[in-house]
């Protein structure tokens, strides 16, 4: 409780102003902070001195002399450095000198007594966990409907201020449809509630619109704003990417109210929960949001580890109101982050890989199962039907135990991709592509091998997650087309010229995918329509391949010389090589390419008995392809799968298995400059006192291995790597102090127009503290309570009295308070892009409401496209009822974000966002009054007056007004519409040709039940309602 | 005069505020009209117009900025870096040691030396170095300041781009022209205060962000004005609706608007007007801006623009008629200086020397253009890529064509006008102008001094965003000024 009065007193002090004379957190602190804690700070001590607390000041460095002397500036070394000409004293030695009120200030301040708060961050409020208060005494007990209203009203009386009056029931179920489903009610919805005479009408209301499966599209969007959602993959190529099912997951999770403890555990690591469903893994496409750089000649590297620092940056916006990337470069400068934590929070992140997950309906997976249960019937039907099969069979297995030859893996000792390809070596000598991925490449790989008599090469295709479908091609479907391998011998590793072909005799391949014969790449032809191709159909994709090419004579490398390979891949379409290996043998003559699977070869290795039946069917599945007398059952079961489903693959994590990264700090956050090793772990600040506890008896901070310590939330010692599952429950602990605070004040801020903290992205030390310090522990406190139910707390906060106020601003409140922070009223403000759209297409009848799926594309003014760097990417309107759906579902390109929901500020999803601005243009104007997407709204608002708004021009205007506003216009707003209707009605009446083109969206087939004069004006009048600031503002 | 002022005349006529009670008027009045009075560090909307003219810290050279990006990075050693050491090492390997640890976007193995195919020549009384296939910028050598000594820290197009116009090679950050909109607000009252122009086959590659206000205020960022269709978005009225039309339905919505901030008294209200009025001035101003057919056939020469065409000729003569109208930032691009030899179209004897005969004769006509208007003095002019280009041939498919890789360490701008010295050049790199030796000119280093020529000092132009004070130069970027004027 002490600790709320202090704050309160605190937040008084805000409103009051600021305060005379030099005041260190506004005047000193952030001189000291950017001149000086570089150098004298927790990161480096120069001269042995820290100016970062007040007693390291007093104390001084190795000169002996403080820095600070209370009360008098002149025998103050800091002072004295900053203020001498003496160049070789002067401090800050680079930059400039300090400013002269920046001068008088610290000599203010330390002439005052050099007051410094001891500020120890622990203590800041929002590291300590919430405590649960009581809600407090109020005068107007009557005004009160839940405890919400009692933590307003006590602030209000404490100021002497009144609430203001409720709502009246129009305003109030406009307010509530916009703010719970983001859609305006419908004319007949607002007649039944005011209608209504039930006491519980408002209630009953609310739970109408929180059942509503659009509520999940409204809650969903301000997610995917802090998910930074986008179609495309951001930087040069902006290539467009799929992950909308995870929009669709999240606006189902928030349809069914999945708990938010869960919402966040199956965001951060759907993936790594015992058995996990598809759904989970699909969550985990919040993750995967991040940018990729597809630019030729990007360094791999440098933009997977931009891509988890903007996971870090998100996880702090989204869940923890930590400005987390400020520890990237140096240890935080205002909260208690160091650099070491902040990699050690990156840790966590470091290790996973970045498949596309492909989503299948329930209907799909079913006929998946009766298919291959169809396949596997006719199989066993197979081996009962011919008796002399099982001796086959059993033959062919103990031919084919041991994989044939052997071979000697060789490490490449130089290789690029062109062009602009990056290879990167992994840990098994294979090299793998990443990013750039152009539509035909060339790479060269260089060996000293050391090896004599060499009679043939191998060739691996290994498939791998990061690549697409999982590879082992770069294409959308993992394939790859060799066009042409060469080999030669050469002098250098970088010189063309003084090179000698090696012949090669013969290519053989595990698959080969009809019309792609391996033997097309050694034909000596480098086009692009020979080559090795391995795609087997879509039931068989993502499978290793191996090519074995013979050469024409063995070969002994000279010592002087090395072995270069040459694959080029013309085909186009990114058909190349995602990740390959190269093997040698000196075998004679050499073995072919092993045609059996490895997963075949493993089964194989297994005795025979201990075989499950499954087991040995599925080997029985391999040996059938290769024996003539079954052509008959092969056929009818490849026939089968023709019917295979395939769904959308979706952007998803995976835990990495092999090469998996030591996370170290880059110096300065330079991802070039690596410098220790750090394990995962959490930022200390945010740690509950008894895991600092265990931490403190303990020698060593982390445990070998990369455990966390005993005592840290939902640990035990020793049990292994700490992963994104241990994060994502430490950051739904009910210990963290952050996360419910955090999701609170953002719903709060949805209904308020701002937070209770200003700053959702930041409730560090820096932060404003929130205006009702209590009501936010309050609200968080209840949310765990409530089971992390969202639902049940929008239910709390609509149903406050705080809520129903009238958003009118009076002169008092005007004047009083202009920024509502003391909640005397309602907000009222601007509704958000997507819903700026909505309001038009719903008040005009075209919205569609169908919920989900792939993202919509509605027209775009020509040439807005073509700003993006490459040619347009192709936006091809939607058909039908697409192109009138939400705003949530129009199609993100992160470089040409659409541009009528850009003007009204949705973010572009560079980053995640927490908080959007607001802004006011003429921009803004232009686009409500001439996209063509409006237009349309208007004309069809005016096609649907003039046809249902009834008999006179006077009830269409009062239909037309209520279709925009939800409300009846008052008498002189009547007259100004009847007004305008009645000039342009005239206006029109001898042009006819003018109203036709003004009042058919096809002016070649304009509608033939209307008077065209009338929907003409009408439509001038409709584009006056829907420009009205009430229709584009949530009152 | 402002809109906002326009506007409250406009109601006073009207005798709005007579109307709306005295207490609601006079606050609203007040705070349109000083957006200091109710300004807050927390974030909270300020109801007053962002764009309204600030004062700058200190009193500038330069009052506006017109910037000619020359996206894909033009070759620093055929136009201004004039290295004779390239042309006798042409064709040789260059040391392993130079390239030891280096990072290429391209570039594989050893590269060679590339000499130049054009030749150098000294021009005007300051004898400045320029490539012969500059002939038009050659003539006004004594006008310009060349720096041979930018640096960047990036190598790939977007980062970059990004780099130079926001100062992280991220995108997010807003862009120059949205700080210095930010900073010193318009005073042009019927255009935007950051126009971007676009010429050339592609888009810039950092597309939409290289002009984006980041996490200022959207009414800061640049906006286009396109060369087909609307010149700005949505800016013509939908068909059969004439001004006269559009006239009434403004007048009517403003009737209906004031209904409605009488009743609820929202600020907010009062400025969507305003911003519904600007619209409609626009709407007035950006065509007339956009014809060039009555400038006179002399400027057309000079220029080597065509009415009723597009391109970068165009674009520069829009650029001097935008500075006229008072637009405190101008913004071009024109793309296709990539000249990485792997083709004819970016090869250094051709699709290079394509791009300089499209560029040279605009660019140094609007110099000329604006010094003859008096307009040089108070514009600063700069040309310039996102990064160099190596001294080695890039050689991707060994098929002949000339040209070289993205080059990090070392590149040229050229500047001109407001607060810039003219006829000097600055900096100098190596014998292969692989790096800086002398006046090393970081990314950075040039913001700083651009804002330093407005009147803005660059530590002090901040916006707190996510409890940190953002700058465009982040923590760095010291002003050059051995180059001012």
């Amino acid at each position: 409780m002490k600790d709320c009065r202090l704050w309160r007193v605190v937040a008084v002090l805000a409103l009051a102003g600021e305060l005379a004379g030099a005041d260190f957190t506004r005047d000193i602190a952030p001189v000291l902070t950017t001149r000086c804690s570089e150098c004298h700070g927790p990161d480096q001590q120069k001269a042995g001195l820290r100016l970062d607390s007040r007693a390291a000041a007093l104390q001084g460095g190795k000169s002996g002399k403080p820095a600070l002397v209370p009360g008098r500036p002149e025998q103050s070394e800091l002072f004295r450095r900053v203020t001498t000409t003496d160049r070789d004293e002067a401090m800050p030695p680079k930059g400039d000198r300090l400013r002269p009120e920046q001068i008088a200030a610290l000599k203010a301040w330390i002439e005052a007594g050099a007051d410094w708060p001891e500020n120890d961050p622990r203590r800041h409020w929002a590291f300590i966990p919430p405590q649960r208060p009581e809600p407090p005494a109020v005068k107007n007990r009557r005004w009160v409907r839940n405890p919400i209203d009692a933590f307003v009203l006590a602030r209000l009386e404490r100021e002497g201020l009144h609430p203001s009056p409720p709502a009246d029931r129009v305003t109030l179920i406009r307010r509530l449809s916009l703010d719970l489903i983001g859609l305006p009610p419908t004319p007949a919805e607002v007649d039944a509630f005011l209608a209504d005479p039930a006491p519980d009408a408002y209630e009953r209301l609310v739970e109408r619109l929180l059942a509503s499966p659009h509520y999940g599209e409204k809650w969903g969007r301000h997610w995917l704003d802090a998910a930074r959602y986008a179609d495309t993959n951001g930087y040069e190529k902006d290539q467009p990417r799929t992950i909308w099912p995870y929009r669709d997951w999240v606006i189902h999770a928030f349809n069914r109210d999945l708990p938010f403890d869960q919402f966040t555990i199956d965001q951060l690591a759907g993936d790594l929960l015992p058995d996990a469903t598809d759904d989970q893994v699909i969550a985990t496409g919040f993750l995967r949001n991040s940018m990729y750089n597809e630019e030729g000649g990007v360094d791999p590297e440098q933009f997977r580890v931009d891509a988890i620092v903007d996971r870090v940056d998100t996880i702090g916006k989204a869940f923890l109101g930590l400005t987390l990337a400020c520890a990237q470069c140096h240890s935080h400068k205002y909260d208690p982050i160091s650099q070491r934590e902040y990699y050690r929070f990156f840790a966590f992140l470091n290790n996973d890989d970045e498949p596309d997950f492909e989503v299948l309906t329930p209907e799909q997976r079913a006929k998946r199962r009766a298919l291959l249960e169809e396949a596997a019937a006719l199989e066993r039907e197979a081996l009962r039907a011919d008796p002399a099969l099982p001796a086959r069979l059993a033959a062919w297995e103990d031919a084919a135990r041991t994989a044939p030859g052997h071979w000697t893996v060789l490490k490449p000792d130089d290789w690029h991709g062109q062009p602009g390809v990056k290879l990167e070596l992994m840990s098994d000598h294979s090299l793998i592509a990443l990013a750039h991925n152009p539509g035909e490449a060339t790479y060269v790989v260089t060996f000293r091998p050391g090896l004599s008599n060499l009679t043939a090469l191998r060739l691996e295709a290994i498939p791998h997650p990061n690549q697409r479908a999982g590879g082992p091609g770069r294409s959308e479907n993992g394939n790859f087309v060799l066009s042409e391998l060469t080999v030669t011998l050469a002098t250098h590793r970088d010189d063309e010229s003084l090179e000698r072909r090696v012949p090669l005799r013969r290519a053989t391949a595990s698959f080969e995918q009809p019309g792609f014969p391996v033997a097309a790449a050694i034909d000596g032809t480098v086009t692009n329509r020979t080559g090795w191709a391995i795609d087997a159909g879509p039931h068989r994709r993502g499978q290793p391949q191996q090519a074995v090419f013979e050469l024409a004579e063995p070969l002994t490398v000279p010592t002087n010389l090395v072995l270069r390979l040459k694959l080029e891949h013309k085909y186009g379409g990114a058909h190349v090589l995602g990740r390959f290996r190269i093997a040698v043998t000196t075998d004679s003559p050499p073995a072919p390419a092993d045609p059996v699977p490895p997963a075949v070869r493993a089964l194989l290795a297994k005795p025979r008995e201990a075989r499950s039946e499954a087991e040995q069917l599925a080997i029985f599945r391999h040996y059938r392809t290769t024996d003539t007398n079954l052509a008959a059952l092969n056929a009818r079961i490849d026939a089968l799968f023709k019917d295979w489903p395939t769904g959308p693959r979706t952007l998803v994590l995976t835990n990495r298995v092999e090469d998996r990264r030591i996370t170290r700090i880059f110096a300065r956050g330079d991802f070039k400059r690596p410098t220790e090793p750090v394990t995962p772990g959490f930022p200390e600040v945010l740690l509950p006192a008894r895991a600092l506890a265990a931490r403190s008896t303990g020698v060593d901070r982390e445990v070998p291995g990369g455990g966390l310590e005993a005592g840290e939330p939902g640990r035990e010692a020793g049990s292994g790597p700490a992963t994104r599952l241990d994060l994502a429950r430490w950051i739904v602990s009910p210990e963290n102090p952050l996360t419910a605070r955090v999701i609170m004040n953002r719903v709060w801020q949805v209904y308020f127009g701002e937070g209770l903290v200003r700053t959702p992205e930041d409730f560090g030390t820096r932060a404003d503290p929130p205006t009702h310090p209590e009501l936010l522990d309050w609200l968080a406190t209840e949310f765990v309570q409530r089971g992390w139910s969202l639902k049940a707390m929008h239910r709390l906060i609509v149903t406050s009295a705080t809520y129903r106020q009238s958003s009118r601003l009076t002169p008092e409140l005007r004047e009083r308070d202009p920024y509502n922070r003391l909640l005397a009223r309602a907000a009222r403000f601007r509704v958000e892009a997507e819903t700026v759209r909505d309001i038009a297409l719903a008040a005009s009848g075209l919205l569609s409401l169908k919920i989900g799926g792939p993202s919509i594309f509605p027209p775009i003014p020509d040439g807005v496209l073509s700003l993006g760097y490459g040619a347009p990417m192709e936006w091809k309107v939607s058909p039908g009822e697409d192109k009138y759906r939400r705003g949530l579902y129009v199609f993100w390109k992160r470089t040409v974000p659409y541009p009528s929901l850009l003007v009204f500020d949705a973010p572009n999803a560079d980053f995640g966002c927490v908080r959007r601005v607001r802004s006011n243009t003429p921009l803004q104007a232009l686009t409500t009054l001439n996209d063509a997407v409006f237009h349309e709204a208007a004309q069809a608002l005016a096609l649907r007056v003039v046809r249902e708004g009834g008999p006179t021009e006077r009830a269409r205007a009062v239909y037309a007004f209520r279709r925009c506003t939800c409300r009846r216009p008052s008498a002189p707003e009547l007259e100004a519409l009847l007004r305008f209707v009645a000039e342009q009605r005239a206006y029109f009446e001898d042009r006819t040709a003018a109203a036709v083109r003004v009042a058919a969206a096809d002016p070649a087939n304009p509608p033939a039940d209307v008077n065209l004069h009338a929907v003409a004006a009408w439509t001038l009048a409709a584009r006056v309602l829907l420009n009205l600031d009430e229709t584009l503002t949530r009152e | 005069m402002n809109p906002t002022q326009e506007y409250l005349k406009l109601i006073t006529r009207r005798q709005f505020f007579r109307d709306c009670g005295t207490g609601l008027g006079t606050l609203a009045l007040a705070s349109l009209l000083n957006p200091e009075l109710f300004g807050s560090g927390t974030g909270a909307p300020a109801p007053a117009d962002p764009t309204l003219p600030r004062p700058p810290h200190f009193a500038p050279k330069a009052k506006h900025v017109i910037y000619l990006h020359m996206a894909g990075a033009p070759s620093q050693l055929d136009l201004f870096d004039y290295k004779p050491r390239l042309n006798e090492l042409d064709g040789q390997r260059v040391p392993e040691s130079l390239i030891q640890g280096e990072r290429f976007a391209f570039i594989k193995g050893v590269p060679r030396v590339l000499g130049s195919p054009h030749r150098f020549a000294r021009h005007g009384r300051s004898g400045q170095e320029i490539s012969s296939v500059l002939p038009h910028l050659a003539e006004i050598a004594d006008d310009i300041c060349i720096v041979r000594s930018m640096r960047t820290d990036q190598f790939n197009h977007a980062p970059a781009q990004l780099f130079v116009h926001t100062g992280s090679p991220r995108l997010g950050r807003p862009s120059m022209g949205s700080w210095i909109s930010y900073g010193l607000g318009s005073e042009c009252r019927d255009l935007p205060g950051f126009v971007v122009l676009v010429s050339g086959k592609n888009g810039p590659d950092g597309g939409t962000s290289l002009w984006g206000s980041g996490f200022l205020p959207t009414v800061h960022q640049g906006v286009p004005l396109r060369s087909k269709g609307d010149p700005v978005l949505f800016l013509s009225n939908p068909d059969g609706m004439d001004r006269a039309l559009r006239r009434q339905t403004l007048d009517t919505l403003e009737i209906l608007n004031r209904e409605t901030f009488q009743r609820v008294g929202d600020p907010e209200i009062v400025t969507r007007i305003a911003q519904f009025e600007m619209a409609y001035r626009m709407q007035a101003s950006v065509p007339e801006l956009m014809d060039l057919s009555r400038e006179p056939a002399a400027i057309h020469e000079m220029y080597g623009s065509e009415p009723g065409k597009s391109g970068f000729a165009n674009n520069c003569l829009l650029a001097r008629r935008l500075v006229e109208k008072g637009v405190r930032f101008v913004q071009l691009y024109h793309w296709g200086w990539d000249s990485h030899g792997d083709m004819k179209e970016n090869d250094l004897r051709y699709g290079f020397v394509d791009r300089c005969r499209e560029t040279d004769r605009p660019a140094a006509a609007l110099v000329k253009d604006l010094k003859q208007r008096g307009l040089l003095d108070s514009t600063l002019v700069i040309w310039g890529g996102e990064f160099g280009r190596t001294p080695m041939n890039e050689a991707r498919n060994k098929d002949g064509w000339i040209g070289r890789d993205h080059h990090p360490h070392a590149f040229s701008i050229w500047m001109a006008g407001g607060g810039i010295r003219p006829g000097i050049t600055w900096g100098a790199t190596d014998e292969l102008g692989y790096f800086v030796t002398e006046n090393p000119v970081h990314v950075h280093d040039l913001q700083a001094t651009i804002l330093h020529c407005l009147g803005l000092d660059h530590t002090r132009l901040t916006y707190r965003f996510q409890g940190r004070d953002f700058r465009l130069t982040d923590v760095h970027g010291e002003v050059v000024k051995g180059i001012l004027a």
